[in-house]
């Protein structure tokens, strides 16, 4: 066989084994997701969660915001809520992901399996995300009341709906993160709620105030972008931006980073 | 199969394992004992790449758990210490959950599953969640997940912990069956255990081998090894040792209990294998003792162990 041909050959079949090994990542993020959804359900959690989230997105956007005495077709009222109710509940949701696995032990293995630990914690935080998908789609009768009611614009809803599972998605890497620190989940969960809250003021003028008296307007500016209100809002007004999106994905990849180098850091000992 | 070079690992000021090295081929079982917190739980973690070494390396087939750590744990079948497992899952959910991540799917996933399952008599619990099983149930769950894609080395951390005697027996049968076809290192505290089931013994001690070779081999060790025990009935305990100090090839005897008379008598260095019984035993009948027991000590590996690890443990505790 000449080497031209060996070399045809060598070609043909790494693209294959590259795609086959893309495909086998899917697969264990698949895996890992079910498992994790599996999980969620065969607790109380998920349940929990749900109609937890469901009672109260009605009481705040009702018995407190007035939805029906505005008069207005829209639901800036239900989504306005959104950040509020996130930080309580996505932090409680999230704040199991790494810490009962390792309580569990479980830990050992899961990552002494032939996977990367990317696999996982991708794998592990979609299956969250997807509840939170889950229970956010379930607010859909709200959708068709208002339609019923007067004339919404559904492109401002829709990205309404964007927005908040950002801003959930955006939470949950962060409860994923300080559960990886810990294998104590209150602890798991008051940290993650310190940090979120956080990103929920950095562009409050108080909080901005307190800062501009000592640092430079850049520092400041810095902080106010951090800020997930300014991104929420703007999407919440209907302009899916892709700076605002890029936001909450980077906030996501950043936590989720940070997950993996926790997870190696403890394993180092 | 498994290679260990010069395994290092230390937490903060702590070295909990301090130059191990070790090879095992397929065909082997490889017992690992030591005292606990002498590092036998790190090495394996080591081994399985659950936690990277401070300095030396692993290598599992030919790949280096370091440089390459897919395929090197693709080979590796692992019971973790205390078997964890997913208690919110039922058997059959968690064993194909392990399949899947392993690259079993549908056909062989499903045979996968039922070779296990009968190895490992799960039948009865397969729909039951984990959560609610024994711990004899819920360490053949988790060692059913470790041998689920045949693998070629498996790795078992305390793998009789907890079971009652009778599971004992069938998980050492089945370590000696597996044994023949792959490379399996399990570490335990029941010194029996290592007789029955491994080809070798490793003692580790503080984080370093202090011992190395066949049950066999070990048990030379042990200071009663070669050594004669004869029970006479009706004798006078005195006399008896008179007698068998005059043997040539009796170093010193020790009287063991007075009724009936139990001396043991100790070979002097050198001495050859067979050769003391024997000399015993003419003795006995010129002088027409009454023998009740006359044998030769094979040793214990209990003996060795606490030989070569009592001492620096109760030094350590002194400090």
């Amino acid at each position: 066989m000449s080497e031209a041909t060996l070399d045809q050959q060598r070609a043909a079949v790494i693209p294959a084994a590259e795609q086959a090994s893309v495909v086998e990542a899917f697969r264990h993020i698949l895996t890992i997701t079910k498992r994790e959804i599996t999980g969620y359900f065969a607790s109380p959690v998920a349940y929990v969660f749900i109609v937890i989230f469901l009672l109260l997105s009605g009481f705040f956007t009702f018995m407190v915001a007035g939805f029906f005495q505005r008069g207005q077709a829209n639901l800036v009222t239900f989504f306005a809520w959104h950040p509020w109710l996130y930080l309580f509940l996505v932090p409680a949701i999230g704040m199991r992901m790494w810490s009962e696995e390792r309580r569990l032990g479980t830990i050992e293995l899961l990552l002494t399996m032939p996977i990367t630990p990317w696999q996982a914690i991708v794998g592990k935080f979609l299956a969250s995300w997807l509840i939170l998908a889950l229970a956010l789609a379930l607010t859909f009768p709200i959708v068709i009341t208002v339609n019923l009611l007067g004339r919404p614009d559904n492109g401002v809803i829709f990205a309404g709906y964007i927005g908040s599972l950002l801003l959930a998605g955006a939470y949950l890497s962060i409860a994923a993160m300080t559960s990886a620190m810990t294998r104590n989940q209150v602890v798991s969960f008051i940290l993650s709620l310190v940090i979120c809250l956080f990103l929920i003021l950095a562009g409050w003028p108080p909080v901005t105030n307190l800062v501009t008296q000592w640092a430079s307007p850049w520092l400041v500016d810095t902080i106010t972008a951090f800020s997930v209100m300014t991104h929420f809002e703007t999407i919440q007004k209907g302009v899916i931006d892709s700076r605002d999106v890029l936001f909450f994905l980077s906030v996501i990849g950043f936590s989720l980073f940070t997950t993996s180098v926790i997870l190696r850091a403890h394993r180092a000992g | 199969m498994i290679k260990v070079r010069n395994l290092k690992k230390s937490f903060g000021p702590i070295t909990a394992v301090n130059g191990v090295s070790f090879t095992v081929e397929i065909g082997e079982v490889l017992g690992f004992l030591g005292p606990n917190g002498a590092g036998k739980s790190t090495t394996m973690r080591m081994i399985t790449g659950f936690i990277p070494p401070s300095e030396g390396e692993v290598s599992v087939g030919g790949f280096n758990m370091l440089d390459n750590p897919i395929p090197a744990k693709r080979m590796i079948g692992y019971l973790p210490e205390n078997a964890p497992s997913y208690i919110d899952m039922t058997v059959l959910e968690f064993l194909g959950f392990a399949a899947e991540l392993r690259g079993l799917r549908s056909e062989p996933k499903t045979r996968a599953i039922d070779r296990v399952v009968e190895m490992c008599f799960l039948e009865s619990v397969l729909h039951q969640s984990i959560e609610t099983l024994s711990k004899g149930y819920r360490h053949r769950t988790c060692f059913a997940q470790a041998i689920i894609h045949d693998p070629k080395v498996l790795i078992l951390d305390e793998p009789t912990d907890g079971l009652d005697p009778n599971q004992k027996h069938e998980v050492r049968t089945l370590i000696r069956q597996m044994g023949q076809t792959k490379a399996i290192i399990f570490s335990t505290h029941i010194l029996e255990e290592v007789e029955a089931a491994c080809s070798r013994a490793i003692i580790i001690d503080r984080g370093q081998i202090v011992a190395n070779g066949t049950p066999d081999e070990l048990k030379q060790r042990s200071e009663n090894a070669g050594a004669v025990t004869l029970r006479l009935v009706n004798e006078n305990s005195g006399l008896v040792t008179q007698k068998l100090s005059q043997i040539p090839a009796v170093g010193r005897c020790v009287v063991l209990s007075e009724s009936p008379v139990t001396i043991r008598a100790y070979a002097k260095p050198n001495g050859r294998q067979g050769e003391l019984a024997r000399a015993v035993g003419e003795v006995a009948t010129a002088e027409r003792w009454k023998i009740e027991e006359l044998h030769t000590e094979e040793g214990r590996l209990d003996e060795v162990f606490r030989n070569i690890t009592l001492p620096d443990t109760t030094q350590t505790e002194a400090k």
